[in-house]
């Protein structure tokens, strides 16, 4: 329940500058990721936020209101971390009531909200359970618990799903995304390094990396416009393609491939092609196509199949995402097309070419 | 002991004769350690239930059961208040240096602050001195601070050797704690103290009642500092007071009762040791694996 501004954010650790220029706006209501390689900053960020890290430059505000001096439970926040962190001493009933209680509220009160969490996370019947009688799937969700019970104005969420089985993590990840739904006055961040968990919960996804911010905008953005060549190769799985490419007469060409409709800016150099597996399918017959090569690795997942083609000792191999049903083995040769829409340019600075 | 030289042959009758004699030289080590640890307190037990010439004949069994040396201890002289001097002392000894040492730890394992590696090593340097080397300037202390021949005089001087243990055992542990849990407290809105209060003190429990026992151990014996500090019998702790003990003539050394009287002074401990055994071990081990 509110909209949060960061201005001209930075933390330092003495010399080491961990966070710098941070300018964000999280509207109410907002579900936000924050994503990015280990290290980049996104825990960082996401303390500086609940007020766990001192914010050493720049401004951090709720609905307009400067916070950065004020403590977490001043600011409003609530925290859901990686390892629970649940009390261990008390039942999964005290572990939600500790903060209601903390803050003096009335024990008909406690008592309601405390239900209320309760029964939202299907957490009845282990109310009077200590934390080490539950699974690692219900401690998270006491833990998500004992932060809804306090009403906050922002929820965060610290890589929640990295300590569950990949099964739980899939389950866990539908119940936040429920809860986002029933919550939706609550203005959520969430971080984590999966590209996944970041692609399916986020209504805006964060790209951080070395402290700094490489993009903001919605998942499905970020998927077909990627602002720069790091944001291209952190989402989508397996990764874009990314060749080095020279504008030439024909259009933009890289070598070995067919020139592309692409145009360069003029004295443009060192460019990136940038396409991703799941845009190159078989050409079909009298097409001219964009690829031809040797296959020299096949991954079948089932639905679809991975094919690599070598690029030389220098550059990652090619891969194409082409459907499961065909029958692709290792050495076959192969005629591979893409639409002109699907390709991306990147100058030599890794930064998007926009096109026109 | 078999010849090195000619490994035995994988012979079934012989494994079970080595692990039978494995088996009697482990039980006879058990009694020699029991015997070798409880045989003092058994002989002061017997000698306790004897009276008159009694006394020095030497006997291993119970021959009489005479508790005139148990009466005569508890109801002349200032014993019985000697002994409530004693629990005071530890008790609070025991509870200050308890609450000292949390605190202490919680900044000394929680809070970075320029100089807390120094701080540490001073805390536990302080027990490096013997406490004959530092009487002089403690009775100095006492002095000053009007204590002398009270029991305040006894609680701050026991404190030398308490407290540089307690903060450093409690320290550890506190550092064990995970930093999330305190995260997770202070996103809750618990101030510091209610940290320590409401979430690191119920999972101390094993190190405090370890450290506590130890801490009333050291208080209830101590004898130098309660024989320099304190000077009239109302005032003085049981160590004190047994030494003291005399018979009816200078001559005579009351030998009974002052058996009886370590008889009575030692059950309290046999039986908080029995009570909190479990938590001991619990607290001995907890902190050693990790720090």
């Amino acid at each position: 329940m509110a909209r949060l501004t960061l201005e001209k954010l930075g933390k330092r650790y003495g010399r080491v500058q961990a966070l710098s220029d941070i300018d964000l706006a999280i509207e109410t209501g907002e579900f936000v990721v924050f994503v990015g390689p280990s290290g980049c900053g996104k825990s960082t960020l996401l303390r500086c936020i609940a007020g766990l890290e001192e914010i050493s430059e720049g401004e951090l505000a709720f609905d307009g209101e400067r916070v950065n001096e004020l403590t977490p439970a001043e600011r409003g926040v609530a925290m859901v971390f990686q390892s629970y962190a649940l009390y261990p001493h008390m039942t999964v009933y005290e572990n939600m009531a500790f903060g209601l209680r903390l803050a003096k509220a009335g024990k008909g009160a406690v008592e309601e909200r405390v239900r209320e969490a309760a029964r939202m996370l299907q957490l009845e019947p282990l109310l009077d359970r200590l934390p080490r009688q539950l699974s690692g799937g219900q401690r998270q969700r006491v833990a998500i618990g004992r932060a809804i019970v306090r009403d906050p104005r922002v929820f965060l969420f610290d890589e929640p799903l990295s300590n569950l089985d990949a099964a739980l993590r899939v389950q866990t990840r539908i119940e936040i995304a429920g809860l986002h739904e029933r919550m939706a006055e609550t203005t959520m961040i969430y971080v984590t390094h999966d590209q996944v968990e970041a692609m399916t919960l986020a209504d805006r996804i964060v790209v951080l990396r070395d402290g700094r911010v490489e993009q903001v905008g919605a998942p499905m953005e970020l998927y077909h416009h990627p602002a720069n060549t790091f944001v291209a190769r952190f989402i989508g799985s397996p990764s874009m393609n990314l060749l080095a490419a020279e504008p030439t007469d024909a259009g933009v060409q890289v070598k070995g491939f067919a020139p592309t409709p692409l145009t360069a800016p003029p004295g443009a150099r060192g460019l990136s092609l940038g396409v991703r597996p799941e845009n190159l399918r078989l050409a079909e017959d009298g097409e001219t196509p964009f690829y031809e090569g040797d296959a020299s690795l096949v991954e079948k997942l089932g639905e679809s199949q991975l094919v690599y083609f070598d690029m030389g000792a220098e550059a990652e191999p090619l891969v194409a995402r082409l459907p499961g049903a065909l029958p692709a083995k290792k050495g076959d040769r192969m005629r591979l097309a893409t639409d002109p829409e699907a390709l991306r340019l990147f100058d030599d600075a890794g930064q998007a070419v926009r096109a026109g | 002991m078999s010849d090195r030289s000619t490994p035995p042959r994988p012979n079934l009758a012989m494994r079970r004769a080595t692990r039978a004699l494995k088996t009697l030289g482990f039980w006879a080590l058990v009694v020699f350690v029991v015997l070798f640890s409880v045989f003092p307190f058994y002989y002061a037990i017997l000698t306790s239930l004897e009276s008159g010439s009694a006394l020095f004949e030497v006997n291993y069994l119970p021959t009489s059961l005479d508790v005139s040396n148990y009466v005569s201890v508890l109801t002349k002289g200032p014993f019985p208040l000697n002994f409530l001097n004693s629990v005071l002392v530890a008790v609070a000894v025991v509870a200050i240096s308890l609450f000292l040492a949390v605190t202490a730890a919680f900044a000394l394992s929680r809070v970075r602050f320029r100089g807390r590696g120094l701080l540490l090593l001073t805390i536990l340097s302080v027990s490096m001195f013997p406490q004959i080397a530092v009487l002089a300037g403690l009775f100095e202390m006492v002095r000053a601070f009007d204590l002398y021949n009270s029991l305040g005089s006894l609680i701050l001087s026991y404190m030398i050797f308490t407290l540089p243990f307690t903060v450093w055992v409690l320290t550890t542990f506190m550092r064990d704690m995970p930093a999330e849990l305190e995260e997770a407290a202070i996103v809750d809105g618990a101030t510091p103290f209610q940290i320590v209060w409401k979430v690191f003190l119920p999972l101390l429990w094993p190190a405090m009642v370890t450290t506590g026992l130890l801490a009333f151990i050291q208080a209830w014996n101590e004898f130098l500092f309660a024989l320099t500090f304190v000077a009239s019998n109302e005032t003085r702790t049981v160590p004190v007071a047994i030494a003291m003990l005399s018979g009816s003539s200078g001559q005579e050394v009351p030998w009974g009762e002052i058996m009886a009287a370590s008889v009575v002074v030692t059950a309290p401990l046999v039986v908080m040791v029995l009570v909190f055994q479990r938590k001991i071990v619990a607290g001995l081990t907890a902190g050693g694996v990790k720090g």
